[in-house]
């Protein structure tokens, strides 16, 4: 062996010994690995989620972390919107030690994951990953399709519905409703309940559209907005996302088409600054667990300080309450467990009672592992305190259901670990 | 429904337009050079993001000019010292060539512009309706898209047929090798036919960015979709891909607007069909929902039952 050799490996060993060293300072981390949209479609709320996380692990961190110091790290992981793709970047995450996953943004992704962590854990006794979801709605994920290691802090795709519903059926102009929604099993979901509660709740209303378009790939809704436009529809009930709302809104502003639209996520990025556009003051409405302007001191001093560091030029704000309420709750899960084992994490989180950000009674429920909360029904508009992407209009509130009017029963018959 | 055929007519116009700008070049440059540029809808995007990038200084309007400009002399210096090193080693090195170099240019894209899509915004001369038919509005913003497309198509006709540069690339497209002995610099011919193929698909990536999302996906959709254009317009027939554009354009426009599906279809005939019966959604999904897919039902037919496309002169 010449010198040249033995020098090489020296080095070798040296940055081997450097990595062990930089591993053994974050072993000491509890991570949570982020896997979701960080390209395509859903990139930009991917993105903007991303940031959340971030925000609510450094915040948790300032206020000296969690189990008497330990810290908390965020590790992103890019699902590209695709289920397949999502196991991939979970095998990846649990090869890289992490024991605690979220994801939000696609049933698709969720319910993949979900069965892929049970059947992992199932086949790793000891080696258990926990996965919280902070956003993906399809209610098979808290009914059939139900999970131990699945905790959801969202409200089901039928609890919204319903909400919504209940709030259509006084509104006598309602004549005409136009479906739209993304083809995959949340928008089959949200079609399936509006139709059927709808035909409940208001008989005398006419359904003149029932359409489901390709996942995020459409990047001109013009095609669609003239068909609402041609079927003589007064409102638009849709569960789109991502780039599928805030185009969809944009080929509306385009065409001037003036309706009343019913959502779950009208205020992702690029909707108010659309709704703003085509001047429909008050006539988007949205189903969700918070929005800036629900009156709280601490809130909304958290989504102002949020707003600042990561607002930008686009100004966008504080959207997921629900996740503040995931991560104080996982801190509060890990500090009562005194571990960061998932078995007594979930042990602890999955009855927990939770009063949160807005000072309002939360609760897991330990059937379904899904969470309780109150719901507001909000409208876009002028006037209230605090705007929306530097549009001068904000959410104000229509409605609120109180977290025990959202309670539905769930089929789900959970199998409890021994 | 008048509203409904004139507003879908307009859009699927202007789409296929677009698709136009992108398959002419396309289609020239596999006409003349052999080369099924797979790369091209890479240009396109690349043609978006310059401009993009040229508007966040001085406005959209130098963009507009310089983008493609940029993006033609990347392509010209793509063909000279990429596709023509290549170029020997025959047709199959230069399409895996082009087949690389449009993974290579999405990365690229995404680490200079990022994976989120960038704020590339309409300039404010043409930020209103240009007019207002039954309530609907029609931005100013694509009525521009339309004309200059048109513009581009009839300034692309007259140079082809009416001027001596013209001549010898249509000579070139069926006869390089005479072309060559009467003293005309062929490499040179079929670097410049590159480099203004791409920046025809940069003009569009330009007209389209701002109204159709600046992302780094932009070329991956687009991308098949040319070649379905290109395939059933006949290879290498520039008319050919002007009316396969427009169909095209205009089938997935109008697609969209119909609910039918094959239980429709059938019940006439007295045959019932649900989602529970064999074949199950095969049924139900309305064209509005295979819309997507239909181009590339056209393609398949097309290469079966017509190899040549509409127009074309030789098989595929």
């Amino acid at each position: 062996m010449n010198q040249r050799t033995m020098k090489t490996l020296r080095a070798a060993a040296f940055a081997a010994a450097a990595t062990l060293v930089s591993f053994g300072a974050s072993a000491q981390n509890i991570k949570i690995a982020y896997i979701d949209p960080l390209s395509g479609g859903a990139a930009t709320i991917g993105e903007h989620g991303l940031k959340h996380l971030q925000f609510l692990v450094d915040g948790i961190n300032a206020k000296g972390g969690v189990i008497g110091g330990q810290k908390l790290e965020a590790v992103a992981y890019d699902n590209k919107g695709s289920p397949q793709e999502s196991l991939v970047q979970v095998q990846k995450a649990i090869d890289a030690g992490v024991r605690f996953i979220t994801q939000g943004n696609g049933s698709g992704a969720a319910i993949a994951i979900s069965e892929f962590v049970a059947k992992y854990n199932e086949r790793n006794p000891g080696k258990e990953i926990l996965y919280f979801n902070y956003a993906a709605v399809d209610p098979a994920l808290t009914n059939e399709k139900c999970s131990y290691w699945h905790f959801r802090w969202d409200a089901n795709s039928d609890i919204k519905m319903a909400a919504l519903t209940n709030f259509m059926k006084d509104r006598k102009e309602i004549k005409k409703v136009y479906i739209i929604g993304q083809d995959y099993s949340f928008g089959h979901a949200v079609r399936g309940a509006a139709v059927a509660m709808l035909k409940q709740k208001r008989p005398d209303v006419q359904i003149v559209g029932d359409e489901l378009h390709p996942l995020l790939k459409i990047t001109d809704f013009t095609p669609y907005i003239t068909k609402i436009k041609a079927s003589g529809a007064d409102s638009v009930i849709t569960g789109n996302w991502g780039n599928d709302m805030s185009l969809l809104l944009k080929a509306a502003a385009d065409a001037g088409l003036q309706l009343n639209w019913y959502t779950y996520y009208a205020g992702g990025a690029g909707g108010p600054t659309a709704i703003k556009q085509t001047g429909l003051d008050h006539r988007v409405f949205q189903i969700s667990e918070w929005h800036t302007n629900v009156p709280s001191p601490e809130m909304e001093a958290f989504a102002d300080s949020f707003l600042k560091k990561y607002g930008g030029a686009s100004g966008q704000g504080w959207w997921y309450l629900r996740l503040k309420n995931q991560m104080d709750m996982f801190a509060q899960a890990l500090n009562q467990a005194k571990s960061a084992d998932p078995l007594r994490v979930a042990a602890a989180l999955r009855d927990m009672k939770y009063k949160n950000s807005l000072g309002a009674e939360t609760f897991m429920r330990p059937t379904d592992h899904s969470l309780f909360q109150d719901m507001y029904i909000s409208s876009f508009g002028s006037g209230g305190k605090y705007d929306e992407e530097k549009t001068g209009w904000g959410w104000k509130t229509i409605g609120v259901i109180k977290s025990q009017d959202t309670v539905i029963p769930t089929s789900c018959k959970m199998k409890t670990p021994a | 429904m008048l509203e409904l055929v004139i507003f879908s007519t307009l859009n699927g116009l202007l789409y296929g337009m677009l698709l136009f700008l992108l398959a002419s070049g396309l289609t020239l440059i596999f006409s003349m050079m052999g080369v099924l540029n797979f790369a091209h809808a890479s240009f396109y995007m690349l043609g978006a993001y310059f401009g993009f990038q040229i508007s966040r200084y001085v406005g959209y309007w130098p963009g507009l000019v310089f983008a493609p400009l940029l993006v033609g002399g990347v392509g010209a210096l793509v063909e000279r010292f990429g596709l023509r090193a290549v170029h020997k080693h025959g047709h199959v090195a230069e399409l895996l060539f082009t087949f690389g170099l449009a993974f290579i240019v999405e990365e690229v894209v995404q680490m200079v512009w990022g994976k989120i899509p960038v704020d590339y915004r309409i300039p404010d001369a043409l930020n209103f309706s240009a007019f207002t038919l039954f309530e609907t509005t029609f931005p100013a913003f694509r009525m521009f898209m339309l004309l200059m497309s048109v513009a581009t198509f009839l300034g692309l006709l007259i140079l082809l047929t009416r001027t001596r540069v013209g001549l010898i690339i249509q000579a070139a497209l069926t006869h390089p090798n005479i072309v060559g002995t009467l003293g005309h610099d062929v490499p040179l011919v079929f670097m410049l036919v590159f480099g203004v193929g791409c920046g025809l698909a940069a003009l569009a990536g330009v007209i389209a960015g701002p109204a159709l999302v600046t992302q780094p996906a932009m070329a991956a959709s687009l991308g098949p979709i040319l070649f379905v254009v290109v395939v059933v317009g006949g290879l290498g027939s520039l008319s050919g891909a002007f009316v396969a554009s427009l169909l095209i354009g205009l089938i997935q426009t109008f697609a969209v607007a119909l609910n039918i599906s094959l239980a429709d279809v059938m019940a006439p005939l007295g045959v019932t069909l649900t989602r529970e019966s064999f074949g199950g959604d095969l049924w139900m999904a309305t064209v509005a929902q295979v819309a997507p897919i239909i181009p590339y039902l056209l393609l398949v037919l097309v290469l079966i039952f017509r190899p040549h496309g509409l127009m074309g002169n030789r098989d595929t």
